[in-house]
């Protein structure tokens, strides 16, 4: 535990306690903002659309807030020192090595996926698919006011991806991941010479096909079952256009639009069912599924 | 104050101060239009924009911190020389015998750290409100560019200090760029299209096959030259169309309700 709370300390991670803190108390605020206008008429921002002069009302805001974080970043910076540690020494590899805090997130999914994928196609898929939210939420309701009713389904998503996915997997990679990049509880010390009795089995093997066949070449019936487990999951996707394509909403959508939510979506979920793949059988004391799909040029 | 009001009436008081400071609402109005400040803002703005509970602030305060940073860096930037050879002892002078040179690093450090966390909050709050739905859906589009060049920007900076812990963090990091599909060397195709250790876009990020001097050196130029400049350029743009977007947002009162 008490190495636990040095972590917690390390003045590198103050970050994180505040992103915790600052994302629990904003998601509370933006829900109470968003309860009180769902149960009015008019949403309280309606209320206040009268006009007030920038100078002074907006702009004392301001001053106000300028002085309270100049104040709070240099009391930080007197009480709190930047770490330096020893020269870059290319020869003494710390274990673990850690990335800055706010990428441990896709740190933490190299023990999920392939580095191609944790580090550069979900990081990738991140940006572009923020940047498609405009144009793929077609809800011309909520704009410019909390509200929780009118746009369930784009902010629980939202939400999820954040709260859940972002700010969890940056302190599960923080404050949970020792020597080796080893699990290990608040409670445990981060043991170096623990060595972690993990057998990763592939989803294939789990069904009795094994991922290699004896002279160690990739079994084609393992591959095609992992191609029809993969491409069979993304295939929700159409099929559930099929199904539904005459509804009102999927006629607004349209095709385009629908493809891309429901591949991002699709790949959203397909992390978190990775995860836990990979992370609930170690608590059931079954082996850890490290592959759905092997092939010779990549594995998913 | 007799004198004081005789200095107010002279050209050069008059050339600086365009108007009366006398609480009307003329002159309200020209205290914002007549400052190339505050002129950024409106003259007036829906009462809701100024309820720190709507906007949480965290805009302002992440532009407030990239000012912070502008400032201190170009102070570290007199001390601080970005070659594997002096990087590391320029940080310890600096931490040991430049007057407020803890305050100046510290102070770099802590609102870099800070300015990732208002912006992420930024983001939260302007998906909680629908601010990007129309107009304003490009100016969302501008705001994920600058959340990523805020993140490359922070990333740059934690190599320079030229420690263990920079270095290794940035191995780390930029090992990810290995594995880029095509483009990698140990990504998937990156080896069929002639990717190896010393031509991949690594290679690129890195100036070699790890990090190194000449990683030291482009980081460096990226983190004060390069990505500043393309971030303030973004800026602009984001600051912009928000005035041409009607404001801040917030709900079309007359129209829906």
């Amino acid at each position: 535990m008490q190495q636990f709370l040095e972590i917690i300390s390390k003045p590198d991670n103050i970050p994180i306690g505040l992103l915790l803190v600052g994302a629990i108390f904003f998601s509370w605020l933006a829900w109470t903002k968003a309860r009180k206008n769902d149960l009015l008429d008019r949403p309280v921002e309606a209320t206040m659309d009268d006009k007030v002069q920038v100078w002074p009302y907006l702009v004392r805001v301001e001053f106000l807030a300028t002085i309270a974080v100049m104040a709070i970043l240099v009391f930080w910076s007197v009480f709190l020192d930047a770490p330096l540690e020893e020269a870059a020494n290319r020869a003494l590899t710390p274990n673990p090595s850690k990335a800055p805090w706010y990428f441990l997130g896709l740190q933490e999914l190299l023990v999920y996926f392939d580095p191609w994928i944790a580090g550069v196609v979900l990081p990738t898929l991140i940006i572009v698919g923020l940047m498609a939210v405009p144009y793929v939420d077609i809800n011309p309701k909520g704009n410019g006011y909390y509200t929780f009713k009118e746009r369930k389904f784009a902010i629980l998503v939202y939400s999820f991806g954040f709260l859940v996915l972002w700010v969890s997997l940056i302190v599960l990679g923080t404050f949970m991941r020792g020597p080796g990049w080893n699990f290990f509880w608040p409670w445990e010390r981060w043991d170096p010479h623990y060595v972690a009795v993990l057998t990763n089995v592939d989803l294939s093997e789990v069904l009795n096909i094994p991922t290699r066949l004896p002279d160690n070449s990739i079994n084609p019936v393992a591959m095609i079952f992992g191609a029809v487990v993969v491409l069979g999951y993304y295939s929700i996707g159409p099929v559930y256009w099929i199904l539904k394509r005459n509804t009102d909403l999927m006629q607004k959508l349209g095709l385009v639009r629908y493809a891309i939510v429901s591949f991002l979506l699709l790949t959203m979920g397909g992390v978190v069912i990775k995860i836990i793949l990979r992370l609930a059988p170690t608590f059931l004391g079954m082996n850890p599924v490290k592959y759905v799909w092997v092939t010779p040029w990549f594995n998913i | 104050m007799a004198l004081m009001e005789k200095f107010r009436k002279t050209d050069l008081y008059k050339s600086v101060f365009r108007h009366s400071y006398q609480d009307t609402q003329r002159n309200r109005a020209l205290q914002i239009v007549d400052n190339v400040f505050l002129h950024l803002h409106p003259v007036r703005v829906p009462r809701h924009a100024t309820n720190i509970g709507f906007t949480w602030g965290m805009g302002g305060i992440t532009f407030l911190l990239f000012l912070v940073l502008t400032i201190t860096g170009v102070i570290l930037m007199f001390y601080y020389r970005p070659t594997a050879q002096y990087a590391y002892e320029d940080m310890k002078y600096l931490m040991n015998d430049v007057p407020f040179g803890p305050l100046m690093r510290n102070m770099h450090r802590w609102a870099a750290h800070a300015m990732v966390l208002t912006v992420m909050l930024h983001m939260f709050r302007v998906f909680l409100t629908g601010s990007y739905k129309p107009p304003r859906q490009f100016n969302w589009v501008v705001g994920v560019i600058l959340l990523v060049l805020t993140l490359l920007l922070s990333f740059s900076g934690y190599l320079l200090p030229w420690d263990q812990l920079a270095i290794w963090a940035v191995t780390v990091g930029t090992n990810m760029a290995r594995a880029t599909p095509l483009l990698g060397h140990e990504g998937p195709f990156g080896a069929e299209l002639g990717m190896r250790i010393d031509n991949d876009v690594r290679f690129v990020l890195l100036g070699g096959t790890e990090v190194a001097p000449p990683t030291l050196l482009r980081f460096y130029v990226g983190h004060c030259i390069f990505l500043p400049l393309i971030a303030v350029i973004f800026m602009a743009v984001h600051f912009w169309r928000v005035r041409k977007d009607g404001g801040i947002s917030g709900p079309e009162s007359k129209k829906n309700f």
